[in-house]
């Protein structure tokens, strides 16, 4: 149960082995001892993020969770309710893909699309459904800025994120007087495993920064959250410029 | 009636959705039949919901509403003793007995509890230090236990399941009629001792010296003054008055009981509003406007013991966000750990209207009950996220001092902060496996600190 101050006795992590995950179970952590569920391919950094958050103070299970098999997932996921009632549950399985690679093969480009966007469907719709069995829970989901407006260089990975965020931003009204809750949160560029071959862009955060946000919703009750805060303004001058301008922003 | 809704308890915080049975659902065939169906998510009491956290929910399962419960059973005026449905307030049987020179022998700071809520958490009223807590003074209960059965509990030849019930949170089944003993009493007024204490020291002073002259005690303490005022606060004391001490207009109405509610506080308000500023102030001006001393004061019964009934859902001055009531009772003898937290509080900064303090008198055998000898202190503290830490610092001081948290106020404890607070707690676990095995009677509470 989540207390009477915001703090969760335990937590999904749907792609367990996500820097960004990891940092807010962290920080959950860092006020209290946690239940955790890593749901994720089995790996060798699914166990070491296992070992790294039970030296955290958490009691740790793994589960063999796929986004991409979807036919599995309401077996997967039923099971882990089955093992007790999940407080926050964190969708944050994802792949930026290979845009040139995309546009060449459809295979390629349906393939982010089934993890991004279809496994976050999936997923979604069972984590609805169990939680509103139990009357309560958080679902935040990991969209993107890149979700607000798609862009010439990285449009497959931002039609995903935009497919997911419309998905669970109205799964969030949908939710609206079960006692569960829905939180898009649309981080800008992250330092993480995901981008480690990319450039910094403007206004680049950390897991940390991220992770703070996330917590600083969930307790607060909102919907939608960007990070960093002042990304929402921005975000929103992006999205009004004419297209021939945004075509062709630098980044 | 039957249907789905959004629960929180008094402080308005952690909401969860569960299934509500009402007024024709709460009949006692209803009701068996509702825990013959083997509800998935179980099935937990709620009252008035007068409890600040999470003990009337349960998420995603059925909670009993019993407030349509009303019924007088039976009122035996010589004895003073009264059977009425769980539902009932105690506000509505102070309307009912009053006149006819009967009082509740125990009344906490709402007249608006049911009698299975006061059971439920053994709740304790400005007597205790003399009388005890609510189930000491109540004869027998019809309990529904997970099996389907109603039993009749009474306290002399049931001790085992009374005492697991009185304080149990309503984790041993439905609480569904209950039988208690009142207390004459001649008028329906009070006379009140009010004395203002300079600091800490002198707090607990004059309540050693004199507490025992009275049957009602309570105290409240500024927790915003520092240094030499630290602790400093107003004892109001007092007793029944006879009819002779009543001023002679009052004399021919002696038992006259008619509260009136006459403020609802807003709906909406910024969490932002009970600043530290503005509670300082408040407290500055309560603490002058309290006598130096008064003696034998005729106050009414809603002024001496309910004087917050008189503002409708003042629990909204909190905000969206809600609150937190601390409540937490030290053993005798830990003067100084009680010292070292009231200054902890102090030095948080948290703004605090009420503190309410008390000197507790004996325990009973109640599993789960809250009342131990010792010092009692209560405060009301607004939501926030750095609260968590504070709280848990305080929750480890009372620990370390013998001390325990009340769970009717609870909605934050650590489940193992709770363990060690209840030595009991294993035979309250044990006596339910056996009464209930598959944890049919289950609230949010008992999932938060897997009791
Ligand atoms: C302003 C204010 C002042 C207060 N002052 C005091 C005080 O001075 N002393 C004190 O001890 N407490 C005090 N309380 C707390 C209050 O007395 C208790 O929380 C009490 O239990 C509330 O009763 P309720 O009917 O509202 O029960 P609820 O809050 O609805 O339920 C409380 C618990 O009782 C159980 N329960 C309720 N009905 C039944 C039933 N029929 N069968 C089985 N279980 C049942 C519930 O499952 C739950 O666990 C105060 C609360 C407020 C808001
Ligand atoms: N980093 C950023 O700049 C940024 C910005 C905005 C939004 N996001 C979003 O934030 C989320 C977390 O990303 P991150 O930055 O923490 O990156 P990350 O560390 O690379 O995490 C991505 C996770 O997705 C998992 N995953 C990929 N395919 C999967 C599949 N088929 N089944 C199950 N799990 C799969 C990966 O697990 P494996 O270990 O099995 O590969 C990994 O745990 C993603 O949704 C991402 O799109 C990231």
């Amino acid at each position: 149960m989540i207390d009477g101050l915001g703090a969760p006795q335990s937590l999904l992590l749907l792609g367990g082995t996500s820097d960004i995950a990891v940092a807010i179970a962290e920080r959950y952590l860092a006020k209290r001892p946690l239940r955790v569920v890593l749901a994720g391919r089995p790996s060798a950094q699914l166990e070491a993020v296992a070992g790294r958050l039970a030296d955290r103070g958490a009691a740790v299970e793994t589960v063999a969770f796929d986004a991409a098999k979807t036919a599995e997932h309401e077996e997967v996921l039923g099971r882990v309710f089955a093992g007790g009632d999940i407080d926050i549950a964190v969708v944050a399985f994802g792949v930026l893909g290979d845009q040139a690679e995309a546009e060449r093969d459809p295979t390629v480009a349906v393939s982010m699309a089934q993890v991004n966007y279809v496994g976050a469907v999936s997923a979604g719709v069972c984590l609805a459904k169990a939680m509103r069995r139990q009357g309560h829970g958080t679902i935040v989901a990991l969209s993107s800025m890149a979700a607000e407006r798609p862009r010439r260089s990285n449009f497959m990975y931002g039609s995903t994120k935009a497919g997911l965020d419309a998905f669970f931003s109205g799964l969030a009204d949908a939710l609206v007087g079960s006692g569960v809750r829905a939180v898009v949160v649309r981080p800008g560029q992250v330092r993480t495993k995901m981008t480690a071959h990319l450039p910094d862009a403007p206004m680049t955060t950390t897991p940390e920064a991220v992770a703070a946000s996330v917590v600083s919703a969930v307790s607060r009750g909102r919907h939608t959250v960007w990070v960093p805060g002042r990304m929402r303004a921005v975000s929103s001058v992006l999205r009004h410029l004419p297209r021939p301008v945004f075509r062709r922003l630098p980044f | 009636m039957t249907e789905w809704k959004i629960l929180t308890g008094w402080g308005r915080t952690a909401p969860t959705g569960a299934t509500v049975l009402r007024d024709d659902e709460t009949t006692d065939d209803r009701l068996m039949a509702a825990v013959a169906g083997n509800p998935p998510r179980g099935i937990i009491a709620r009252g008035l919901a007068r409890s600040y956290g999470d003990a009337a929910q349960n998420g995603g399962g059925l909670v009993a509403d019993l407030t349509g419960r009303t019924q007088v059973v039976a009122l035996d005026e010589a004895a003073g003793t009264l059977t009425a449905e769980a539902g009932l307030s105690l506000d509505a049987i102070m309307r009912i007995i009053l006149r006819k020179g009967w009082f509740v022998p125990v009344t906490p700071g709402t007249r608006y509890v049911t009698i299975g809520g006061a059971i439920a958490a053994d709740i304790h009223g400005k007597n205790h230090h003399v009388d005890g807590s609510f189930s000491q003074h109540v004869l027998s209960f019809d309990l529904l236990t997970a099996d389907g059965a109603i039993r009749t509990v009474r306290r002399e030849s049931d001790p085992a399941l009374f005492w697991a019930t009185a304080g149990g949170m309503g984790l041993t089944g439905i609480i569904l009629r209950a039988t208690i003993q009142l207390r004459a009493v001649e008028t329906s007024r009070v006379l009140v001792d009010t004395e203002r204490a300079a600091d800490f020291d002198d707090m607990l002073a004059r309540l050693e010296a004199t507490d025992h002259q009275y049957t009602y005690s309570v105290s409240w303490i500024d927790l915003l003054a520092r240094g030499g005022k630290m602790g400093r606060g107003v004892l109001t004391r007092g007793r029944h008055a006879t009819r002779d001490e009543l001023p002679v207009r009052s004399r021919s109405a002696p038992l006259a009981f008619n509260p009136r509610g006459w403020l609802t506080a807003p709906p909406f308000l910024p969490s932002g509003m009970l600043n530290q500023m503005t509670v300082a102030a408040f407290n500055e001006v309560w603490f002058r406007k309290a006598p130096k001393v008064r003696r034998g004061e005729v106050q009414s019964i809603p002024a001496f013991f309910h004087p917050l009934d008189g503002v409708a859902e003042w629990n909204r001055i909190y905000g969206p966000k809600g609150f937190i009531q601390y409540q937490f009772v030290l053993p005798f003898g830990e003067e100084d750990a009680l010292r070292r937290i009231v200054e902890q509080v102090v030095r948080s900064g948290y703004a605090s209207f009420l503190a309410v303090f008390k000197r507790f008198g004996e325990g009973n055998e109640g599993l789960l009950s809250f009342p131990a000898p010792g010092w009692t202190l209560a405060l009301d503290l607004p939501a926030s996220d750095d609260l968590a830490v504070v709280a848990d610092r305080l929750d480890e001081a009372v620990l370390a001092a013998g001390g325990r948290l009340y769970l009717a106020k609870d909605s934050r404890m650590r489940a193992a902060a709770m363990t060690a607070m209840y030595p009991r707690l294993p035979a309250f676990r044990e006596l339910r496996s056996t009464l209930d095995p598959t944890g049919m009677f289950v609230s949010d509470l008992a999932r938060r600190l897997s009791l």
